[in-house]
């Protein structure tokens, strides 16, 4: 069915027409920029020191003073939640930006120039997926060392996005494939524009949707790979509050006797995963032109 | 293979109108598709019915409803989206619509069979042939696994399928296109069903294996008593096989009548405009061809008048009423307020007005090329097979001239076409553009010249990124490779856009808010940015509707008289080659078979496989087609992968001998400029 009657793509406030467009999408964005507030102003909100030990106020049960109760070393676990925010979305969302992109761009690049070259890139994806992650991980941040920036571990970051890379380089790269045997790229070609220019305007653009569902599919699994990580005292260590160390930590001690110990941490990584799966989905959409009319 | 019955075509069962009940009627039928944007009244008040032993064809464009209305007898509208929201189908003297899943369920397959368009998809590819034949004769007809066996070889073996046998073990993924199309008829014939509903049965199939499948069709059609309902948008194919026709427009029936009459003497200025728009392979082009001007309407707000009227020529203020389906006599029905005051479907064919432009010296000369494609064979250590997609092939294109490059799939023309634009390297020869060799020319001598080699692709759907928009992808030529600023760049795409014949406004638009011949107007306008001297065109038409077709061949006819581009125009469609084309190649299994003048060719054909593509492709008039010898070219395309020696067409060639299977003919010049690679001339 033709839609030659379609009005034009107007709009005149983008960020009012995400909102009418993606309700959903923009509640999700509206939980990340809580959180992001939460985190750069943690010093400002949170109730209490993170670190700060209270050996009378242990194990207690969530109340007006400890909404979220306290753990074993009686440290409030709401404030813990709210720093523990900066390490979440730091890591998470870093690494897996830069893991999915660097993945991303390697698969699209394997798929375009095909042969000898999609052969290389495909091994060496083979030889990275043959390491388990932690291992993996345990690896570069053993031999790497640490090197923060503005707070935040670079080299962890960048442990935590290398066995990202080969994966999402997979799956962007199957999506591609598909993409590279489409007549406008052919059209690109037969046009005489360099290799980088179709890969970044007529590739790239059209394997999106793949590439945003795996960003945030893998933004859950980074900040629960630097919990490991710090479980085995690479990542963000003791004291310093991490949602993935509440969750790992000493807390399985005690988990019966004080399930608000694993239960608020835990709910902090879900919602916030939740609210990145939203943010992403709608993102997808958004951009697509098809399902902007 | 068995060989088809003769068909005493020129005699058609005589049947005169009310003679008997229908077998199957189809009333003032309502099909309606909820979509997100409203609903969309796909059928709405249709009316047809076929009478036992007869064979109705069902034509009209894409989106008319012309499938619905059939799947819609089969019920098997995609629910909950769409559903039949009033009358009748009467089949038998019983309302479908009434009938419950179960009573239904017994009848489809058993007395309603169905045969759909693509024959690679609608087989399942992990079951044998054999289990999926042996399928509806265990569940309608209870047989036996040693009884449906016997019936299924009787059944290949009727369909012409040769070794039946050990063929029934096979997978569908060893049976070509053609044969997996016999193999759904023999499906469809399994329960020995009163009714077969064909939904474009050979649309995918090439004109060769198309015609033998509609022989068949046919010949079993009258074998065994069994009424056909051929759904299709191709005029030739109703001009030969169908008893009556329903022409169908945007969700009506526009006209209905016997085949003969509708075609002699239509009665609705949509039937009139689709006859004159078709390029007719038996006449001279004459300029440009009639088109029917604008799109169909959109059936989410259809127009409160005549449907057709925004589109019709003799539209009058009378059009602004809906006109009801009335007969007109002699058997015929049409829906149009004016309906006895239409003209003849064919003006007498205007006296060679395309002159043919004899061009100097040539742009485009390739020679020898060859590119052999490696194919990995089974198995880890299985080596690899060579495909010859293209093999010595020469030609030459001189500025300003159109080369027709004809030949059924596989024969290697798109390859030609690829290896021309570089985007395969050639395996050997030489493509001389302007004197250079673009095999040995340097990268970057290669991407300047990009901006005078452009090309235009079959598939409008494709060919355009769906991320941009019109405006971006006709500007992005222009300030990527000619050196054009942004406000620069605004201007030449409106006046592009202007030369195609688009809205400047639709350079906002996004791809999938266009129609296909839109689409198709934005991929030339993208090649004409570059301001090229050739263009390779590789079926630019093929994907669009017929009306849609001759506003594309106009344009492109048009912008080469007056910018001079050379094209070289790839197709399977030898009408639509002979109208725009000044010479035609003729490709078979990477070969080249012929070389001549349009008018050569078409006239006085050398070679026994232009002779039989010429032969094969049908002609929208009844009156011609069934004057016509019944098709003589048998068999398959044989395996690129193990081409036959000697000649490639000696295996299907009615004249081959012995010496064409020891000998490769060379391409000599038989005639005077009409080259033919064949020893037997």
């Amino acid at each position: 069915m033709s839609a030659t009657t379609l009005a034009r793509p107007r709009q005149p406030n983008p960020v009012l027409g995400f909102i009418r467009a993606q309700p959903l999408g923009a509640a999700g964005l509206l939980v990340i920029l809580i959180m992001a507030t939460a985190a750069i102003l943690a010093e400002k909100i949170a109730p209490y020191d993170p670190e700060a030990i209270d050996f009378i106020a242990m194990l207690t049960a969530p109340s007006m003073e400890h909404p979220f109760g306290t753990d074993a070393f009686g440290r409030d676990i709401l404030t813990r939640i709210i720093y523990g925010a900066r390490t979440a979305l730091t890591i998470g969302f870093l690494s897996s930006f830069i893991g999915c992109t660097a993945g991303g761009l390697l698969g699209i690049a394997s798929a375009y120039f095909g042969g000898r070259a999609d052969m290389i890139i495909q091994r060496f994806v083979d030889i990275v997926l043959s390491f388990p992650i932690v291992v993996l991980a345990l690896v570069v941040v053993a031999v790497l060392g640490k090197a923060a920036v503005l707070g935040v571990d670079m080299n962890l970051v960048a442990a935590i996005a290398i066995p990202i890379v080969p994966r999402s380089c997979r799956v962007v790269r199957a999506a591609a494939l598909s993409v590279r045997a489409m007549p406008y790229i052919d059209a690109a070609r037969a046009g005489g524009y360099s290799s980088l220019h179709i890969i970044l305007r007529h590739m790239a653009p059209n394997v999106l949707a793949p590439y945003l569902i795996l960003l945030t599919a893998y933004i859950a699994q980074a900040i629960l790979l630097e919990a490991s990580l710090s479980f085995l005292g690479l990542g963000v260590s003791e004291p310093k509050p991490a949602w993935g160390l509440m969750l790992a930590g000493d807390s399985s001690n005690f988990y019966q006797e004080a399930p608000w110990m694993i239960l608020f941490p835990g709910l902090a990584i879900s919602l916030a995963v939740f609210a990145f799966n939203l943010f992403g989905d709608s993102l997808r959409d958004w951009l697509d032109p098809k399902f902007r009319a | 293979m068995t060989k088809l019955l003769s068909l005493d075509a020129m005699t058609p069962p005589k049947r005169l109108a009310g003679e008997e009940q229908p077998l199957l009627s189809v009333e003032d039928l309502r099909v309606e598709f909820a979509t997100s944007r409203g609903v969309v009244r796909a059928v709405d008040g249709v009316s047809w019915s076929v009478r036992a032993g007869e064979t109705l064809a069902l034509v009209g464009e894409s989106g008319c409803g012309k499938s619905v209305s059939a799947l819609a007898v089969m019920r098997l509208l995609a629910k909950p989206v769409g559903r039949v929201t009033g009358g009748r189908i009467l089949f038998q003297g019983r309302d479908l619509l009434a009938l419950s899943e179960s009573e239904m369920r017994a009848r489809r397959g058993r007395e309603i069979a169905m045969i759909f368009q693509e024959p690679m998809t609608s087989l399942n590819p992990v079951l044998t042939i054999g289990t999926q034949l042996a399928e509806p004769l265990q569940i309608h007809l209870g047989m036996s696994d040693a009884q449906a066996r016997a019936r299924s070889v009787e059944l290949l073996g009727l369909v012409g399928i040769a070794d039946a046998e050990r063929r029934l073990g096979q997978y569908p993924h060893q049976f070509s296109g053609g044969m997996r199309q016999r193999v759904m008829i023999a499906i469809g014939l399994a329960c020995n069903p009163r009714l077969i509903i064909a939904d474009e049965p050979t649309t995918a199939l090439d004109v060769t294996i198309q015609a033998q499948i509609l022989e068949l069709m046919k010949d079993l059609s009258r074998r065994l008593g069994i009424t056909l309902v051929i759904i299709t948008h191709n005029l030739g194919v109703v001009a030969r096989y169908a008893d009556r026709v329903a022409v169908m427009y945007a969700g009506r029936i526009a006209e209905e009548g016997p085949a003969e009459r509708v075609f002699a003497t239509p009665r609705h200025p949509y039937t009139v405009g689709l006859l004159r728009s078709v390029p007719r392979l038996d006449r001279a082009r004459g300029g440009m061809l009639e088109t029917i001007e604008g799109l169909p309407p959109n059936l989410l707000a259809p127009p409160s008048g005549c449907r057709f009227a925004p589109r019709c020529r003799w539209r009058q203020a009378a059009c602004d009423a809906d006109p009801v389906l009335r007969p007109i006599g002699d058997g015929q029905s049409a829906a149009c307020h004016f309906a006895e005051a239409m003209p003849p479907p064919a003006e007498p064919a205007s006296t060679e007005a395309g002159a043919m432009r004899h061009v100097g010296q040539p742009l485009l000369t390739v020679k020898g090329l060859k590119k052999h494609f490696h194919v990995p064979l089974r198995g880890f250590f299985g080596g690899t097979a060579t495909v010859k997609a293209a093999d010595d092939v020469s030609f030459t294109i001189g500025r300003g001239e159109t080369l027709g490059l004809v030949g059924e799939s596989g024969c290697g023309k798109t390859t030609v076409g690829r290896v021309v634009l570089q985007l395969e390297k050639a395996t050997g020869g030489a493509i001389l553009f302007d004197g250079e060799d673009l095999a040995t020319v340097s990268a970057r001598r290669m991407k300047a010249l990009r901006t005078r080699i452009q090309v235009i692709f079959q598939d409008p759907f494709s060919s355009l990124n769906p991320r941009m928009t019109v405006g971006g992808t006709i500007a992005e030529p222009l300030r990527k490779r000619r050196g054009f600023g942004r406000a620069a760049a605004q201007d030449r795409v409106a006046e592009l856009l202007d030369q195609v014949g688009l809205l400047r406004d639709m350079a906002d638009r996004y791809p999938h808010q266009l129609s296909g011949g839109q689409r198709q107007r934005v991929g030339i306008a993208r090649a004409l940015a570059m301001e090229p001297d050739f263009i390779v065109c590789d079926e630019p038409v093929s994907a669009l509707d017929v009306s849609i077709q001759g506003q594309i061949v106009n344009l492109l006819a048009g912008l080469q008289a007056r910018l001079g581009i050379a094209y070289l125009f790839i197709a399977h469609d030898l009408a639509v080659v002979r109208h725009l084309s000044h010479r035609i190649v003729v490709m078979y299994l990477g070969r080249v078979m012929e070389v001549a003048d349009r008018d050569t060719l078409y006239a006085a054909p050398l070679h026994p496989y232009t002779k039989a593509l010429l032969d094969a492709a049908p002609i929208p008039d009844p009156a011609v087609e069934r004057a016509r010898a019944p098709r003589a070219l048998k068999g398959e395309l044989p395996s690129p992968l193990a081409p036959p020696t000697g000649c490639v067409f000696h295996t299907r060639c009615p004249i081959a001998g012995p010496e064409c299977r020891a000998e490769v003919p060379s391409l000599r010049e038989v005639r005077p400029s009409h080259m033919a690679a064949c020893i037997k001339l």
